[in-house]
């Protein structure tokens, strides 16, 4: 019945299972929407959205499934109702307009209909309701929908019901904008959960046995204490550029999150990595620290993530000597490279927009290099990037 | 049997439909939202209008899975056993039900309320998933099977802290408690307090929401916070002239410590005075 809806919910990310979808039908066949479009527009929202973050997704797939109505039978495409074109027409053109329309075809005429309507729809938004729901596409593949004009001449509840998905008051809870202050919290949450792993604590069974024995045979409970954390990051930080606010909102991420981590290392580089990174920025000509050096001070089991934006020039990482800073001897790729045999765990976090990244060539040459783990500095790049990490 | 809200709770449409979801299909419903927006209330006020008993389970970040179907004591069993206690024998005794085993047993199927499941392992939703979809467990001690004999309505709340597996939210029904609009607030305030005057409404509602908008606050006041200090206000019978009269030297709202508790909060406030007292002297 809604399959096309379900498939649209998919397309949009929306993560939705069969066993979701039959629950919805098992709920609508058992009357809980009652035939009503805002009841039902609840219920598939309560049923099939299990995080406040894809509402608004949700929202937006809703309206364009239930606004366009794409599921009416194919009979009833070429059937077009006589009076309801000449409603439309007097509703959206002028005498003279209508009188040059007596000589246009039924694709002319369409074509001029569907423009002005998508005109008047712009211009009133949210105003005259008749335009509203029917706005963008009662106009199918071939010709209009009768079902979808039905839809916008009965005013009241669905006019209402459109509404509300159409405010998409859940924007703000898309985990795709970037990390600022707003979700910092939400960001240092996650990175303390992906930090603590073990129990608080247990009961030591061998220690137990072995006391109880030695006790005479009197009980003496023996608990092991918490298993510490043990994760350790070097943190790679690219400064020096435009990029630099994005850093020093992942640094203080990180330093935030600092007592959770059992080792927590800060590098700066400059656009790529080369043979040298530096770790106080204000002395970054005067204490440079050798690759190499770092390579060999920490072992295979850290955890490496590198955070920049990645944008350059090719040559700056396929080439020696292509930085911008200095003559290096030996390319930024094979640095990378060499870092990434050390440290099988490296992630790089980009704050650019993911959107951006297939347009920008040397994204794309580090995300290979990086056998495609770049993740946005999104709370949801983040995420992944930490599930990447902990794999 | 329907959930339309009672006297004491203003549910709005979308959330009567959640419940009335969960409650028709016997599926446990997921409730998420700020704090203060009455996520817990909304499992007491569900057993209220529906006339079932409340079990609630309130989740510590110690509690684990098997806490709420049973325990089993072995170390006063152990204890027993050296003291030459009779009881020792039947491994029964020793068996603590749980609140999911009472709620399973319950003669009228009850609410089961589990508040802030977040606060709990990250593996903890997991290993409730086939006693929350089946609403049955096997006791291996005693070697006997627990089976519901009404399924109860499941409520559980979260506070976001940690992500759920999708395994677990697949099999609830979800519903996001928005922050109130000022026409819900007011008949929420209307709810609370009957008799309360509508200028001094408007007047406190005014401010709530400036409050609720001035950027950079570390907790935005919530209704629950909104609604002790309406109280407040009653209680020191403040007329609602302090509130409309209110001159740019004061941008802190009076009683102010209901609604900000953080002290970065009540600065940002001050800060704010001290810049519009600035711009009227000039």
């Amino acid at each position: 019945m809604f399959i096309n809806f379900f498939y649209e919910l998919k397309e949009a990310k929306v993560p939705v299972s069969l066993r979701e979808y039959l629950t919805l039908l098992e709920a609508m066949e058992k009357g809980v929407a009652n035939y009503k479009i805002n009841d039902f527009y609840y219920l598939a929202r309560s049923a099939l959205v299990k995080d406040e973050k894809n509402l608004d997704k949700f929202d937006r797939v809703f309206g364009k499934c239930f606004e366009g109505i794409e599921f009416t039978s194919d009979e009833e495409e070429h059937d077009i109702p006589e009076d309801w074109l000449k409603q439309l027409q007097e509703k959206f053109f002028t005498e003279e307009e209508r009188a040059a329309m007596e000589e246009m075809d039924f694709d002319e005429l369409m074509e001029t209909l569907k423009k002005r309507l998508e005109e008047q729809d712009e211009r009133h938004e949210g105003g005259e309701k008749w335009i509203g729901t029917s706005g963008k596409s009662p106009f199918g593949a071939y010709g209009f929908n009768p079902a979808g004009v039905r839809i916008g001449q009965k005013e009241g509840r669905q006019g209402k019901a459109v509404k509300v998905w159409d405010k998409r008051e859940f924007k703000n809870l898309d985990d795709t904008i970037e990390l600022g202050t707003r979700n910092i919290k939400v960001a240092l949450r996650r990175l303390r959960r992906w930090a603590r792993d073990g129990n608080a604590e247990e009961l030591d069974l061998p220690d137990t046995i072995r006391s109880t024995a030695r006790n005479a045979g009197f009980l003496d409970l023996k608990m092991v204490p918490e298993r510490h954390n043990n994760v350790k990051v070097l943190l790679f930080l690219d400064v020096g550029g435009s990029m630099d606010p994005h850093i020093k909102v992942c640094e203080e991420l990180f330093s935030a999150a600092r007592s959770e981590f059992k080792n927590l290392e800060y590098f700066y580089f400059h656009n790529c990595l080369y043979e040298e990174v530096w770790q106080d920025n204000v002395r970054r000509r005067a204490d440079k620290l050798s690759t190499f050096q770092v390579m060999h001070t920490f072992p295979h089991d850290y955890k490496v993530i590198f955070v920049g934006d990645a944008t350059m020039s090719p040559y700056e990482i396929v080439h020696p000597g292509g930085s911008v800073e200095h003559w290096n001897e030996e390319s930024g790729e094979t640095w990378l490279q060499r870092m990434m045999n050390v440290y099988p765990k490296s992630v790089w976090l980009n704050p650019v927009p993911e959107g951006y990244w297939d347009s920008t060539p040397s994204i794309q040459v580090i995300k290979q290099l990086f056998g495609h783990r770049m993740f946005p500095m999104t709370l949801d790049g983040l995420d992944r990037a930490m599930k990447e990490l902990s794999r | 049997m329907k959930f339309e809200g009672t006297d004491n709770y203003v549910a709005t449409e979308d959330l009567m439909v959640a419940v009335n979801a969960a409650i028709a299909l016997e599926r446990p419903l997921l409730i998420k939202g700020e704090p203060g927006t009455g996520k817990t209330v909304l499992a007491e006020e569900v057993a209220k209008a529906l006339g079932r008993p409340l079990i609630p389970w309130h989740i510590k970040s110690t509690t684990k899975a098997q806490q709420g179907l049973y325990e089993y004591d072995a170390v006063s069993r152990l204890r027993d056993s050296q003291l030459g206690d009779e009881k020792v024998h039947d491994i029964s005794n020793y068996i603590i039900k749980g609140n999911l085993w009472e709620a399973f047993t319950g003669d009228v199927a009850p609410i089961l309320l589990i508040d802030e499941i977040d606060k709990a392992d990250i593996e903890f939703p997991n290993d409730l998933l086939l006693e929350l979809d089946r609403m049955e467990f096997f006791v291996y001690e005693t070697q006997e099977h627990v089976v519901a004999k009404n399924r109860p309505l499941v409520i559980i709340t979260s506070n976001n802290e940690k992500e759920l597996p999708d395994a677990f939210l697949r099999r609830c029904f979800f519903h996001y408690i928005t922050f109130p609009d000022p026409d819900t607030m007011r008949q929420i305030i209307s709810v609370h307090f009957p008799d309360i005057q509508k200028s001094l409404v408007g007047e406190a509602l005014q401010i709530f929401y400036e409050v609720r908008d001035v950027p950079g606050l570390k907790k935005k006041p919530s209704t629950s916070e909104l609604l002790d200090w309406l109280k407040l206000l009653m209680a020191e019978d403040m007329p609602d002239e302090i509130l409309r009269e209110r001159d740019p030297n004061k941008v802190i709202p009076p009683l102010h410590g209901a609604l900000l508790k953080n002290e970065q909060d009540v600065h940002l406030f001050e800060r704010l005075a001290f810049l519009s007292r600035r711009d009227t002297t000039r």
